[in-house]
C-alpha cells in the first residue's frame, strides 16, 4: 500500500446564485485509504455533497464550478482531465450511490437493462452484461434476480433499489465508492442490511468507501476515519475512536452532546444555538464563531489552521484550554443508547 | 358638460368599477407573503416591467374609450378617447401623415392623420386606439365566463373524484371533442354578430383545458397534509376549498388565465376573416386586418391599416406572453430551467 | 396490455353518444325546422306554405323523437345523407374532400412539429446561451402575429415581391405539393414557436432528474445519455401534447384551407356555415368530434406503450 487511494487537496467549489456566488467547499482536504472507510459527517449545508459531486465532477449544472485544487485517484489528478476522460474514470475505479433510489433510477427501462448499462458503458458486450448484471443482484442480495431483471424500478422497495444502486455501483470493480447519504431515505432496519452489505463488499473487494452522512450511528458502524465538516471547510479530521472519545473541535464536541442518551433522559435536549452563516458571505474568522461557547475576539480574526494534537486535526486556535476543561460529552458513542443524529 | 356626465353615470360606472376592483387587489395581495417576494422577482425582470407599462398603456386607452358622454350639441355620446384622436372622414385613402382636407388649418397636429386613412377615409390611428377596448372586452370577459365555469367542476372532479370526477371528465371529454371553432360559428350565428354574443361564444369554449388545469391542481393539493389536517379538525368541506385548495391553484389559474387572454385577441382576428367577428360598426384589429386583405394588392400599397392594426395587436399579446413567462418564474422558480 | 387497449376502446362508445347527443341539441332543439327553412329559401319573405313545403321535403317535420332516433342512427352508422342545399350526398363530398385536406394537415402539421422538435433540441443542449435566449425570443415574437397577418403578408410577399406562384388553390395528384408550400410555411411560422417552449420545457425537465446524473455517475457517453435517457422520457409528454394537440388541427386547417382556397374538408364546413346548410354541419361537427375521440384513444394507448408505470398499473 503506497499511500492512499484518494487524496483531496484544497478543494474549492463554488456555486452561482441569485444572491452572489456561494463557496460551498472552501479548501477541504482528506485521503481514503483502501479497503477503509472515510465518513464525511455534517448538517445539511455543510458542503458534503458538494464535495462528492467535485471529485465525480458532477456538479449541478449550470451552477457549479470546481475553482482550484486536486483530486488524485491513485496518484492521478482528476481534475485535469477532460469530460471524455473523465467518464473513462466514473463507473469504472470510481462509483457513486445517492440518497434517494427512486429517483435516480430511469423509471422507463428496466432494472436488468440499467445494471447492464455500467457494463456496457465500459466496453462490455450486451450478453456480458447481461450475465454480470445477473451476477451482482445476487451478489448483493436479491432473492429472485432472474425476476427483478425484467422489473422497472417503480416495482421494487426503497431497499431493494438502494442495492440495486449498489450493484450498478459495483459493476466495474470501482477502487473507490461514493456514497452520498445512502441510507437516509430508508427504514432503520433496512439501512442496517444496506450497510453491513457495504461492509461485506468493501472486506471482499479491498475497495474504499467515501461516505456522506449526517447520521453519527451510521458513522459509528461504517467508518475508519472521520472528516467533521461545518460551513464549507474541514473542522476536524480523526480516527473513528477518536472522534467519538477524545473529540477535540468545539463544534465535535456540541454535536455529541446533542445526541440523546439516557443520561440525558428526562432533561432538555441540548441545542446548538444560532445558525450558519450565509455561504455568499463567510464571516472573516472562524466560521463557528457565531455559535460556539469557546468564543474568543481572536477567533473572528482569521480563519484557524488545523492544528495536530495526537491522531486528530482540529481548526480551531484553543484546543489545549478546551481539552483541559474536559467535556463529559467525550465518553457517549450512538447506538448504545440510541440513534445519534446530527440536525 | 356635467348633465351628460350624469346620464351616462351608469355605464360609465361599470370600467371604473372594474379598474378599482383590480387595483384593491393588487394592494390587498402585496401584504401577503407569497405574492410579495412574487411581485419584487417581478420587478427584477426588466423584460417583464416593460410588458407590464405597455399593458398599462393599453389598458389606459381602453379606459379612455370606455369613458362616455353626450355633449351639449351632439346627438350621439362619444367616449374620450372619440374627443382627443376623433377625426372627420375623408372621402377615400390617404397616406400617413396626410392632412384633413376637412381642416381649416392643415398643418396643426391634431389635424393630421398621423396614421393614415383607410378605404372610406376613416383615421387609422383612431380604428387602432378603439380596438383596445375590443380586444380587453374580448379577452376579459370571456375568461370572466370561462374561469368560475372551469373552477366549478375543475374544483369539484378534482375533490371529490369518483363518480363526480367521472361525470365531469365525461363532460369536457364530449364538450372537447367538437372544434371549438365549430361551436363559435353556431353560437354567434344563433346569437348575432355582436360584441356580447362573442364573448359568450368565445368563454363558453375556453372553459375545458382551465378545467383541466384546476381539476389537476386540486388533486395535487387535496392530498396534501395541510387539507388532511382540516379535514381532521373537523372544518366543513366548503371552508377547505375556499381557504386552503383555492388559494394554492391561484397561482396557476393566474398564468393560465394571461395565456388565454392573449389566445383570444388573437382569435378575434380569426373569426372576423371568417366573417363571424364583431360586425363592422365595432372598432377592432380583426376587422381592419380582413378590410386589409385586398389592399396590399393595390399599386400603390396600401398597408398602414394592416400594419398598424397588426403591430398592435401583436404589442398586446407580445405582452401578455412575456407576462406569463414572467410570472411563471416570479411565482415559482422551481419551474425556471436555467 | 389489451386489456387495457380494450378498456380505452369501450370507453369511445358512451362518448360516441354524448357526441351525438349535443350535436343533436346544438342543431335541432337550438335552430328550429322554420328558422333553418327561412334561412335557406332565397325568397325574400317566405310564405308559410313554402316553409312548411321546404321543412317536409328536409324531412324535419317529424316529431323530435323521431327525429332524434334518425339522428342517432345515421350518425351511428355512418350514414350522412344528403345536404339540405345542394341535395347532393354527403357521403361523396366528404370522400373528395379527404385527400387535400389530409395532405394539408399532414403537411403543416409534420413539419411545424420537425422544426419545434429540432429547434427545441439544438436549444435545450445549448441551454443558457446567446443562441438559447436569441432563439425563444423568436419564439414568443412570432407566435403572437395572428396567422391571418402571416396569410396576408406571405401572400403579398411571394406574390407581388417575389412573383412566385401559386399562392391560392390546388390540383390533384404530385402538382398538389407545390400548393401546399405557403400554407405549409404559414404554419410552421404561426405555429412552430408554442412547440420549440413546450418541448424545451420537457427536455430541460428531464436533464435535470436524478437518474441521468446516475448514468453519468455511471460513465455512460453523454449522446447516450442524451438519446436513451433524456429523449425517451421526454418523448412520453412530447407525444400525448402531441397528439391531444389534433384536433386543433382541424381549426388550423379550416383556417389555412379556406385562406389557400384548397377545396378540403374545411373549406367544405366554412362554405356550408356561410350558406346555412345544417345537413352538412351537423355531419361534419360530429365527424370532427369522432376523429378527435380516435386521437384520444391513440395518445392513451401510446402513453401506456411507452410509460412503464401506467402500463403495469
Amino acid at each position: 500500500m503506497s499511500g492512499p487511494i484518494l487524496e483531496v487537496r484544497n478543494l474549492r467549489t463554488y456555486l452561482k446564485t441569485v444572491r452572489g456566488t456561494a463557496w460551498a467547499v472552501d479548501g477541504v482536504n482528506f485521503t481514503v485509504e483502501a479497503g477503509k472507510t472515510r465518513a464525511i459527517v455534517g448538517e445539511s449545508g455543510c458542503g458534503k455533497s458538494i464535495t462528492a459531486l467535485s471529485i465525480m465532477q458532477l456538479l449541478p449544472e449550470p451552477a457549479g464550478f470546481v475553482d482550484s485544487g486536486q483530486v488524485l485517484l491513485d496518484g492521478k489528478d482528476l481534475l485535469d482531465l477532460t469530460w471524455n476522460q473523465m467518464r473513462d474514470y466514473r463507473g469504472r475505479d470510481l462509483a457513486m450511490i445517492f440518497q434517494e433510489p427512486m429517483t435516480s433510477l430511469n423509471p422507463v427501462f428496466t432494472i436488468g437493462n440499467q445494471v447492464a448499462e455500467s457494463v456496457i458503458a465500459h466496453g462490455g458486450t450486451k450478453a456480458h452484461g447481461r450475465t454480470r448484471a445477473l451476477e451482482l443482484l445476487d451478489r448483493v442480495g436479491i432473492e429472485d434476480p432472474h425476476r427483478v431483471l425484467r422489473q422497472y424500478p417503480h416495482e421494487l422497495s426503497g431497499g431493494m433499489r438502494q442495492r440495486v444502486m449498489i450493484a450498478i455501483a459495483l459493476a466495474n470493480n470501482p477502487k473507490v465508492l461514493i456514497a452520498d447519504e445512502p441510507t437516509t431515505a430508508l427504514d432503520v432496519t433496512v439501512q442496517a442490511q444496506i450497510l453491513s452489505l457495504m461492509r461485506e463488499i468493501q472486506t471482499e473487494m479491498g475497495m474504499a468507501i467515501l461516505l456522506i452522512t449526517h447520521d453519527l450511528g451510521v458513522v459509528a458502524e461504517m467508518a475508519d476515519d472521520v472528516s467533521v465538516m461545518y460551513a464549507g471547510m474541514v473542522m476536524e479530521d480523526a480516527p473513528v475512536r477518536e472522534i467519538f472519545h477524545n473529540p477535540q473541535h468545539p463544534y465535535t464536541r456540541d454535536l455529541l452532546e446533542s445526541l440523546p442518551s439516557r443520561q440525558s433522559r428526562g432533561k432538555d435536549l441540548a441545542v446548538i444555538e444560532g445558525s450558519v452563516p450565509s455561504a455568499t458571505h463567510w464571516p472573516k474568522g472562524c466560521r463557528y464563531a457565531n455559535r460556539c461557547r469557546f468564543r474568543i475576539d481572536a477567533c473572528e480574526a482569521a480563519v484557524p489552521p488545523l492544528f495536530v494534537r495526537g491522531a486528530s486535526e482540529a481548526r480551531c486556535i484553543r484546543l489545549d484550554e478546551i481539552a483541559e476543561k474536559g467535556n463529559t460529552a467525550a465518553t457517549r458513542i450512538p447506538g448504545e443508547s440510541g440513534k445519534g443524529v446530527v440536525a | 358638460m356635467s348633465n351628460g356626465l350624469l346620464q351616462n353615470l351608469e355605464s360609465n360606472a361599470i370600467p371604473l368599477l372594474v379598474v378599482a376592483l383590480l387595483v384593491w387587489i393588487f394592494l390587498r395581495s402585496r401584504t401577503q407573503a407569497l405574492w410579495a417576494e412574487a411581485y419584487r422577482r417581478l420587478r427584477r425582470n426588466k423584460l417583464a416591467m416593460a410588458a407590464v407599462v405597455l399593458l398599462t398603456f393599453a389598458g389606459t386607452v381602453a379606459l379612455l374609450d370606455s369613458l362616455s358622454w353626450k355633449s351639449t350639441n351632439s346627438a350621439q355620446s362619444r367616449t374620450v378617447l372619440d374627443q382627443i384622436f376623433g377625426r372627420a372622414d375623408e372621402r377615400t385613402y390617404s397616406a400617413p401623415m396626410g392632412s384633413q382636407t376637412q381642416e381649416l388649418n392643415p398643418r396643426r397636429v391634431a389635424s393630421i392623420h398621423l396614421l393614415g386613412t383607410d378605404s372610406v377615409g376613416k383615421d387609422v390611428l383612431y380604428q387602432v386606439l378603439k380596438g383596445f377596448r375590443t380586444a380587453f372586452i374580448i379577452g376579459g370577459f370571456a375568461c370572466l365566463i370561462a374561469v368560475p365555469i372551469a373552477l366549478f367542476f375543475g374544483m369539484a372532479a378534482g375533490f371529490f373524484g369518483g363518480f363526480l370526477d367521472d361525470v365531469v371528465q365525461f363532460f369536457y371529454t364530449v364538450f372537447g371533442s367538437i372544434p371549438d371553432i365549430l361551436l363559435i360559428i353556431a353560437l354567434v350565428l344563433m346569437l348575432g354578430k355582436n360584441l356580447l354574443s362573442i364573448c359568450f361564444a368565445l368563454g363558453f369554449t375556453s372553459w375545458i383545458p382551465l378545467c383541466r388545469l384546476i381539476r389537476g391542481e386540486t388533486l395535487k393539493h387535496r392530498d396534501r397534509e395541510y387539507v388532511r389536517a382540516a379535514k381532521a379538525l373537523g372544518v366543513a368541506t366548503p371552508r377547505i376549498l375556499a381557504k386552503h385548495i383555492l388559494p394554492n391553484l391561484l397561482p396557476a389559474i393566474i398564468i393560465s388565465v394571461t395565456l388565454l387572454f392573449s389566445q383570444l385577441v388573437l382569435y378575434e382576428s380569426i373569426l372576423a376573416y371568417l366573417g363571424v367577428g364583431v360586425g363592422s360598426d365595432t372598432g377592432s384589429w380583426g376587422n381592419m386586418i380582413d378590410a386589409a386583405r385586398d389592399e396590399l394588392t393595390r399599386d400603390p400599397a396600401v398597408w398602414w391599416p394592416l400594419v398598424s392594426a397588426a403591430s398592435a395587436l401583436l404589442v398586446l399579446v407580445l405582452s401578455l406572453n412575456i407576462l406569463a413567462d414572467a410570472l411563471r418564474d416570479a411565482i415559482d422558480p422551481r419551474l425556471r430551467t436555467e | 396490455m389489451t386489456r387495457y387497449f380494450v378498456r380505452r376502446f369501450l370507453y369511445m362508445i358512451p362518448i360516441l353518444i354524448g357526441v351525438s347527443l349535443l350535436t343533436f341539441a346544438l342543431f335541432f332543439l337550438i335552430f328550429s325546422p322554420e328558422t333553418m327553412a327561412r334561412r335557406n329559401l332565397s325568397a325574400k319573405n317566405p310564405t308559410p306554405k313554402m316553409i312548411q313545403q321546404w321543412v317536409a321535403s328536409h324531412g324535419y317535420d317529424k316529431p323530435t323523437g323521431e327525429l332524434f332516433k334518425r339522428h342517432m342512427v345515421s350518425m351511428l352508422t355512418f350514414d350522412f345523407g344528403i345536404s339540405d342545399k345542394t341535395k347532393e350526398p354527403i357521403m361523396d363530398r366528404i370522400e373528395a374532400g379527404a385527400l387535400p385536406s389530409l395532405e394539408l394537415g399532414a403537411l403543416s402539421f409534420g413539419f411545424t412539429l420537425l422544426v419545434g422538435l429540432g429547434l427545441a433540441i439544438v436549444v435545450a443542449y445549448l441551454r443558457g446561451t446567446y443562441i438559447d435566449t436569441v432563439t425563444m425570443g423568436m419564439a414568443v415574437l412570432f407566435l403572437s402575429i395572428p396567422i391571418v397577418v402571416y396569410v396576408i403578408g406571405i401572400q403579398f410577399f411571394f406574390g407581388k415581391m417575389l412573383r412566385y406562384g401559386p399562392l391560392a388553390g390546388y390540383e390533384s395528384g404530385w402538382a398538389s405539393l407545390k400548393f401546399m408550400i405557403l400554407p405549409v410555411l404559414v404554419s410552421i411560422a404561426s405555429g412552430a414557436g408554442y412547440y420549440v417552449r413546450l418541448y424545451r420545457t420537457f427536455l430541460l425537465d428531464e436533464t435535470s432528474q436524478d437518474y441521468v446524473r446516475t448514468a453519468r455517475a455511471k460513465g455512460v457517453r453523454e449522446n447516450i445519455v442524451l438519446y436513451k435517457h433524456v429523449l425517451k422520457n421526454a418523448m412520453i409528454p412530447v407525444i400525448t401534447t402531441t397528439v391531444a394537440a389534433i384536433p386543433s388541427l382541424i381549426l388550423g386547417n379550416l383556417v389555412l384551407e379556406s385562406f389557400f382556397g384548397i377545396p378540403g374538408l374545411g373549406n367544405y364546413l366554412v362554405n356550408a356555415i356561410h350558406s346555412l346548410d345544417f345537413a352538412v354541419v351537423r355531419v361534419m361537427v360530429y365527424l370532427g368530434a369522432f376523429l378527435y375521440i380516435v386521437g384520444l384513444l391513440i395518445t392513451d394507448v401510446l402513453y401506456a406503450a411507452l410509460d412503464p408505470r401506467v402500463r403495469l398499473s
